[in-house]
């Protein structure tokens, strides 16, 4: 045990012991002392807490990679420069794109864009439903002297109202129902690619690629199960349903720090990675010294041999210069013409 | 991804030197499952202006891949097989560190769909055991997937090499360049 835990990353285990301890006091704050808090809720709250400090402390550590590092360097330096409020709207409008609508799945294939939509939609939409219930954030009340105006409290104030029986309170009251039905759409559409595409079939993994699939559907369908149950059996097998729910649930919960829903945090990258491409376009194109063209911007080029080198790798050349001022043909053709030479000063072209 | 059917015996050589810029490869190499129907071979004259050599690049799958060591998601990974995958798509956010880094010119940047991609040998036929689709289609066999016995007889005055000097970095492949007989490696700058 104790050669296990000095195998862990000391920084990382520090931070994800701060926000797991930071999400416990949010919990508390923000349930008014545990007042709001739903105590049959208690399970999922465990799993959540496990989720924040496994998500907290792979997160930390990707973060100690030199090229990950770099990217969140510069992605803050370039954020909190004078050009904030640029790079602020910028982000923002990334976030829509790349996050919320993942535009960029719609140039790798349509029906894949839909199917991922569908399921990342859904997801979404859940997390921001049910982690703050979990928490204790959003509570439910009626108002005084009224049982028939519901109103809901946010960290204990009051955030909105409305009637019971409303078409607000319906698509409230079901709004989980909404996304197990897109998580499940979506998943199936994804489960089809990876039965009929070929490359996916040579190169998945049950974990990696099938089981995130089939826990999605199974907290769907357990999750479906739930109102089904309140709503046409009366509730006879709800400690069923309730407990099938749960152990789906918090297996997710438990298995997103390990497994491939921790892309969706990976994700927010992307959005430093653009505004790095953004801002090292301003500050100038690096150009190959064989093709004659621009390929890269110059930032780029200069982070990439700072981390190389801090990789192990070294492509300083004898002239001072480095391979890495090649552009990718330019790279291409050095390795062809030193070929050829090779092959020119053995007599024979061909062997 | 572990598969019973990939056989280690099989090699890859490349012999640019044989390569006539016929682009068979190109169009074979889009018919690779793997790749989405996107062709990842590089063939391209290497310099228009004063010569018609032309070059073919496929990856050469790095021991220690520059590719995935640079990549600040994860998204590269090697096989137990020294296959370099190309980029698990979940996770690649298409920043082009691999692309710049890699020393042999390989990965491709989609713009668009904001992904890297690259050759993965056809992970999907070699995994069954057969050729990558640019070896079967090569007719100067300038790309050739065989075994080394086989290599060997087809040329007798040319040794296969897999380390590759790119200034002070050495860089040993899966993937091999038939070189004169006798040598051990390629500088690639003087």
């Amino acid at each position: 045990m104790i050669r296990l835990l000095q195998t862990l990353n000391k920084m990382a285990l520090i931070k994800a012991s701060i926000a797991a301890i930071a999400i416990m006091v949010l919990v508390f704050v923000g349930s008014r002392n545990l007042q709001n808090f739903d105590a049959a809720l208690i399970a999922y709250l465990l799993g959540t807490v496990f989720a924040v400090f496994g998500i907290a402390y792979r997160y930390s550590v990707w973060l100690q990679r030199p090229p990950t590092r770099l990217y969140w360097r510069r992605s803050i330096q370039f954020l909190f420069s004078r050009d904030f409020p640029f790079y602020l709207v910028r982000s923002v409008r990334l976030f829509f794109q790349n996050i919320l609508f993942q535009r960029f799945i719609y140039h790798r294939s349509r029906t894949r864009w839909i199917g991922h939509f569908l399921l990342a939609t859904g997801c979404l939409i859940a997390f921001a439903v049910t982690i703050p219930l979990t928490l204790g954030w959003i509570h439910f009340e009626f108002k005084p002297g009224n049982d028939t105006i519901y109103y809901a409290k946010v960290f204990g104030f009051e955030a909105g109202s409305f009637e019971l029986g409303s078409f607000i309170a319906f698509m409230a009251f079901h709004a989980l129902v909404w996304c197990s039905v897109l998580v499940t759409i979506g998943a199936v559409m994804m489960m089809k690619r990876r039965l009929t595409d070929g490359g996916l079939i040579a190169t998945q993994t049950f974990e990696g690629d099938w089981l995130p699939l089939v826990l999605l559907i199974a907290i769907s369908i357990t999750g479906l199960g739930i109102s089904y149950d309140y709503t046409f059996l009366q509730g006879k097998t709800y400690q069923f349903m309730a407990v099938t729910h749960a152990v789906t649930v918090i297996l997710f919960l438990v298995w997103i720090p390990f497994g491939k829903f921790f892309h969706i945090f990976q994700r927010l990258a992307q959005l430093g990675a653009n505004l790095y491409r953004y801002e090292g376009k301003k500050r100038g194109m690096a150009v190959c010294p064989h093709t004659k063209e621009e390929f890269a911007t110059q930032l780029h080029i200069d982070d990439l041999k700072d981390v190389t080198k801090e990789l192990g790798f070294d492509f300083t050349l004898k002239n001072g210069n480095s391979h890495l001022d090649l552009s990718p043909e330019g790279k291409r053709a050095a390795l062809a013409k030193a070929h050829f030479e090779a092959r020119k000063n053995a007599g024979a072209f061909f062997g | 991804m572990q598969n019973p059917q990939y056989n280690q015996q099989m090699e890859f050589f490349i012999d640019m030197q044989r390569c006539i810029g016929c682009h068979a490869c190109e169009m074979a190499c889009a018919e690779c499952e793997t790749n989405g129907q996107e062709s990842m071979i590089h063939i391209h004259y290497v310099e228009r202006a004063v010569s018609v050599q032309t070059t073919v690049q496929v990856c050469m799958h790095c021991e220690d891949p520059v590719c995935a060591n640079v990549c600040p998601a994860d998204a590269i990974t090697k096989d137990d097989f020294g296959v370099v995958h190309t980029a698990n798509t979940s996770r690649c956010i298409g920043c082009s560190n691999c692309v710049l880094a890699c020393p042999f010119g390989v990965p491709k940047k989609e713009e668009k769909a904001e992904l890297m991609m690259k050759c993965n040998m056809c992970y999907d036929r070699t995994s069954a055991g057969k050729k990558p689709m640019c070896a079967t289609v090569c007719p100067s066999q300038a790309l050739f997937y065989g075994t080394r016995e086989e290599i060997e007889k087809l040329r007798p005055n040319s040794t296969p090499v897999n380390k590759f000097l790119f200034g002070q970095e050495q860089v040993n492949t899966k993937v091999n360049i038939m070189m004169p007989k006798g040598s051990t490696e390629l500088r690639i700058h003087e």
